[in-house]
């Protein structure tokens, strides 16, 4: 106990930086999944046959499939396979092919939540909008898509609470995320060796993250409790 | 010359023929019912009339406008459509309220985004925007609904809410406005005050085509009833002639059947 008392304030350094980088994978994930995951739920609705079923089956395998396959995927392939490692060896390639992975990831379970919610709206919201004679961009912006963001922020919060962990799963490209900062410890770092206490104590941040986002989107909820159909 | 021409008016869906070749003239200030049993074509002509559905061929004219006709080779862009489609506005059976906006902002919505477009809105803003909100209260206030400015759609009992959609269709100046089925979402104590409504603005000459199951209403407000059956106009006239004195058995038999 004395031990851990006086490694923490190195642990909590390193560990500080590890999320730092969880924390910036984390953001970069919903900044790019959201819009994808809105542009492809619209190609899954498209009228145009061959389209939808190619953004089908794309979801299909990313749905289908490991997160943590896509990931080790899509950073060794291009050198193993094309010879032609695109990410080069730094932390900064393993992030960028990281997010990479995320985005793609996400924005496919995303784009079934959005299509979800956008095809919860009745049919007369939007021969309202056209018999008042809106458009078609005004009817959507001014009528629909507040309704649809009321509709989805439970999966979505459910959603984004699950990508907050799967951050880890970076660990497996050695992308330097706060579990690989409290692994570290066990082989040693910073002085310290075969600690395993900073590791577990990974969990602590992952809670109080997940924590902190569950009361925004009970926030976010109670705001749009305002009005219902 | 009538407001309102509609010209054989043809609709299909596969091969469901729904409207076999409607035809009628309403003239400036009159009201006119539409009644028949349910799957006889009223709402899809409803639905014509307003863009909701695009006729299979016929020809619809408004205040002298054509809006639709299948013989023209012109097609209308999509901006002149919208623009003509506000010479006629339509009340939903289900009201379709838009339910994060409160009732002004309901009734202010679209006459705010078209004034948008106005040459002057950027200079003359604040004056623009108070105008569009005394007219709507105004509006509101006509149809008894100024207590109720500030509240959102489901704090509403249903005649409220109609009367609410009844304003927003107002507040854009249509030349004719329909309903379709107005109280048939209601509980029947609140049919009163939607029907009551429809009748004061029949008495400031409102032109109307209402479709209705309301047989008494129909009788009380309108100059003109048109009865359909099977995608045809079986009898029209005036209520006189349609309602108390029907002519074809099938418009008898509706009639016994609705009033029991």
């Amino acid at each position: 106990m004395v031990q851990i008392i006086h490694q923490f304030p190195t642990v909590f350094n390193a560990l500080n930086v590890g999320f730092l980088q969880t924390l910036k994978l984390f953001l970069v994930t919903l900044a790019g999944a959201i819009p994808l995951g809105l542009i492809i739920s619209f190609g899954s609705k498209s009228k145009f046959k061959p389209l939808s079923a190619l953004v089908k089956t794309v979801v299909w395998i990313i749905r289908g499939s490991p997160l943590m396959i896509q990931l080790l995927i899509i950073y060794y392939m291009p050198g193993l396979v094309f010879d032609n490692n695109i990410w080069g060896g730094g932390e900064q390639g393993r992030f960028i092919a990281s997010c990479v992975a995320f985005i793609i990831n996400y924005a496919c379970y995303f784009s079934e939540i959005f299509r979800g919610g956008i095809q919860s709206i009745p049919v007369g919201q939007y021969e309202a909008g056209q018999v008042l004679g809106m458009t078609k961009g005004q009817t959507f912006f001014r009528v629909v898509l507040l309704q649809v963001v009321k509709n989805i922020v439970p999966p979505m919060s459910n959603e984004i609470i699950t990508l907050v962990k799967d951050t880890s799963l970076a660990r497996i490209i050695s992308m330097q995320e706060i579990i690989w900062a409290g692994q570290a410890f066990m082989k040693g770092s910073h002085g310290i060796s075969g600690a395993i206490w900073p590791l577990f104590f990974t969990a602590v941040y992952y809670l109080a993250f997940s924590g902190i986002l569950t009361v925004a989107f009970g926030k976010l909820e109670k705001k749009l409790s305002y009005f219902h159909e | 010359m009538a407001i309102l021409e509609v010209r054989d008016l043809h609709k299909s869906f596969g091969k469901n023929h729904v409207l076999k070749g409607i035809s009628f003239d309403l003239e400036k200030g009159q009201v006119m019912s539409v009644i028949g049993s349910s799957g006889s074509g009223k709402t899809t002509l409803l639905r014509c009339i307003n863009f909701l559905e695009t006729a299979d061929s016929g020809k619809i004219t408004v205040a002298g406008d054509v809006l639709f006709d299948s013989d023209s080779k012109t097609k209308i862009s999509e901006k002149e459509r919208r623009n003509k489609q506000l010479k006629i506005g339509l009340v939903f059976q289900q009201f379709n309220l838009f339910p994060q906006y409160n009732v002004l902002d309901n009734v202010t919505l679209v006459p705010r985004l078209r004034a948008k477009e106005r040459d002057d809105y950027k200079t003359n803003r604040k004056a623009i925007v108070e105008q569009i909100e005394s007219e709507a209260k105004a509006l509101l206030e006509k149809l008894g609904l100024s207590e109720k400015l500030e509240n959102y759609p489901c704090e509403l009992s249903g005649g409220q809410k109609q009367r609410v959609s009844i304003a927003r269709a107002l507040a854009l100046k249509p030349e004719v406005l329909f309903f379709d089925e107005p109280t048939s979402a209601l509980d029947p104590e609140l049919t009163g005050e939607v029907l009551k409504v429809i009748r004061d603005l029949a008495k400031e000459k409102m032109t109307m085509v209402i479709v209705t199951h309301e047989m008494s209403f129909a009788r009380d407000v309108s100059d003109y009833v048109i009865f359909m059956n099977n995608g045809t106009v079986l009898e029209q006239g005036t209520p006189e002639d349609v309602i108390n004195n029907p002519k074809n058995e099938r418009t008898k038999a509706f009639l016994m059947k609705v009033n029991g």
